[in-house]
């Protein structure tokens, strides 16, 4: 039990994707325009992060050596297809206001780089547990980052107005270049945080 | 198309709905290989070259194939299976034919797979509706917009270096920052409409 302990809090705090290993920034500045879309786009990406974790690594004594690459995005590609249709079909609000970063999961740097450096050498538990732990890390990140920009941006959170009506909206915060300014201010608190621990 | 279409397609592309900056399109190779000016030039070259073949050969598969045979929601895996199989083609073809330009583009050729922005303006191709020249046209300016993207970008950041900023914001988040004054700079094109 405690080993799985150990993989969620390594994919949640100490690998933390976004934050420590700075992969999948794309779609982390793309759609944390609001807290739903990032939830939403959250657990997509862990769903598809589990699936294909558990599968590859389930294939990984039959996968040549020479094409695996292509076996996992393959793998990918169908678990993707797979939650972007169901979302079509029972998140239709979501689905769209996503758009086009659904199908992009595919080409997520998080999904490929567990695939390559923990799935294809570890048992299909450990890889499911690593496929939650990473998801739930990149889920965690887009949260903050989204929760800061609409309540800054728009002044509410899930849709309620919390800042009341005298607070003017910072449409900055919405636009690209809030996404842009609100990851490189969190990964910098986060750097101030860990420095600050290694000199005690 | 007109000239005046093509023309306001390709702007649209590379300033208003910049890949990078405006869309959220190839963030990852744009924050990691933007460090050197001429990296940075020779990863977009790549991006630009692949960018174009693959604009027509996933028009012409979705066009010819995926729609005719009722499988247009097979639209992901068969476009990045493209996009791989492009990539490596583009590969082999280049030790070949023009083995300098393999030296100079390296690793960033088989890191192009997995840069979004080629995915996604392959996807967008079809959303927008165009059409085979519109397609590549599209492909290629968007390009060029990743092009002028981490061209301005690396040569902030090779003066960055010698920048005094505070210790917590070394690395990726100054970077970052940089990038959101930058886009900043391009939500300026955001009004301009031409016809």
């Amino acid at each position: 039990m405690n080993k799985y302990a150990a993989l969620m809090k390594n994919g949640i705090l100490t690998e933390n994707p976004n934050l420590v290993q700075l992969i999948g920034m794309c779609p982390t500045m793309a759609v944390s325009t609001s807290l739903k879309n990032g939830i939403g786009m959250g657990l997509a990406a862990t769903a598809v992060l589990i699936c294909s974790n558990a599968v590859i690594s389930l294939l990984r004594k039959i996968t040549p050596n020479k094409i695996r690459i292509a076996v996992y995005v393959v793998i990918i590609a169908g678990f993707v297809t797979m939650v972007d249709l169901l979302m079509q079909a029972f998140t239709p609000a979501l689905s769209k206001s996503l758009g086009l970063f659904i199908p992009l999961i595919v080409v997520n740097c998080i999904i490929l780089a567990r695939a390559e450096a923990f799935a294809s050498k570890n048992s299909v538990l450990d890889s499911a547990v690593d496929g939650l732990s990473m998801g739930l890390g990149f889920t965690f990140t887009l949260c903050i980052l989204s929760t800061v920009r609409e309540i800054l941006g728009n002044g509410t959170l899930l849709g309620f107005h919390i800042l009341g009506r005298a607070y003017e909206p910072a449409l900055i915060m919405i636009l690209p270049t809030g996404g842009f300014l609100t990851l490189g201010i969190v990964i910098a608190v986060k750097q101030k945080l860990s420095s600050g621990k290694e000199a005690r | 198309m007109s000239f005046s279409q093509i023309f306001s397609l390709m702007l649209t592309a590379i300033l208003i709905e910049n890949f990078i900056f405006v869309k959220f399109l190839g963030c990852c190779p744009f924050l990691g290989v933007s460090k050197k000016m001429d990296t940075a030039f020779g990863m977009s070259l790549a991006v630009i070259f692949v960018m174009t073949m693959a604009s027509i050969v996933t028009w012409i598969v979705n066009t010819y194939v995926l729609i005719p045979f009722g499988l247009a929601y097979m639209q992901t895996v068969a476009f990045i299976l493209i996009i791989a199989t492009l990539v490596q083609f583009v590969e082999m073809v280049m030790i070949k034919a023009v083995p300098a330009l393999y030296q100079a583009l390296g690793i960033y050729l088989p890191l192009i797979t997995t840069n979004c922005a080629v995915l996604g303006v392959a996807i967008l191709n079809i959303n927008k509706g165009l059409n085979l020249l519109g397609s590549a046209i599209y492909g290629f300016s968007g390009g060029v917009g990743f092009m002028l993207a981490i061209m301005l970008f690396a040569s902030v950041r090779e003066r960055l270096e010698f920048c005094d900023y505070p210790k917590c914001f070394e690395g990726f988040p100054i970077a970052l920052v940089t990038a959101g004054l930058l886009s900043l700079a391009f939500m300026g094109f955001q009004g301009l409409k031409i016809w």
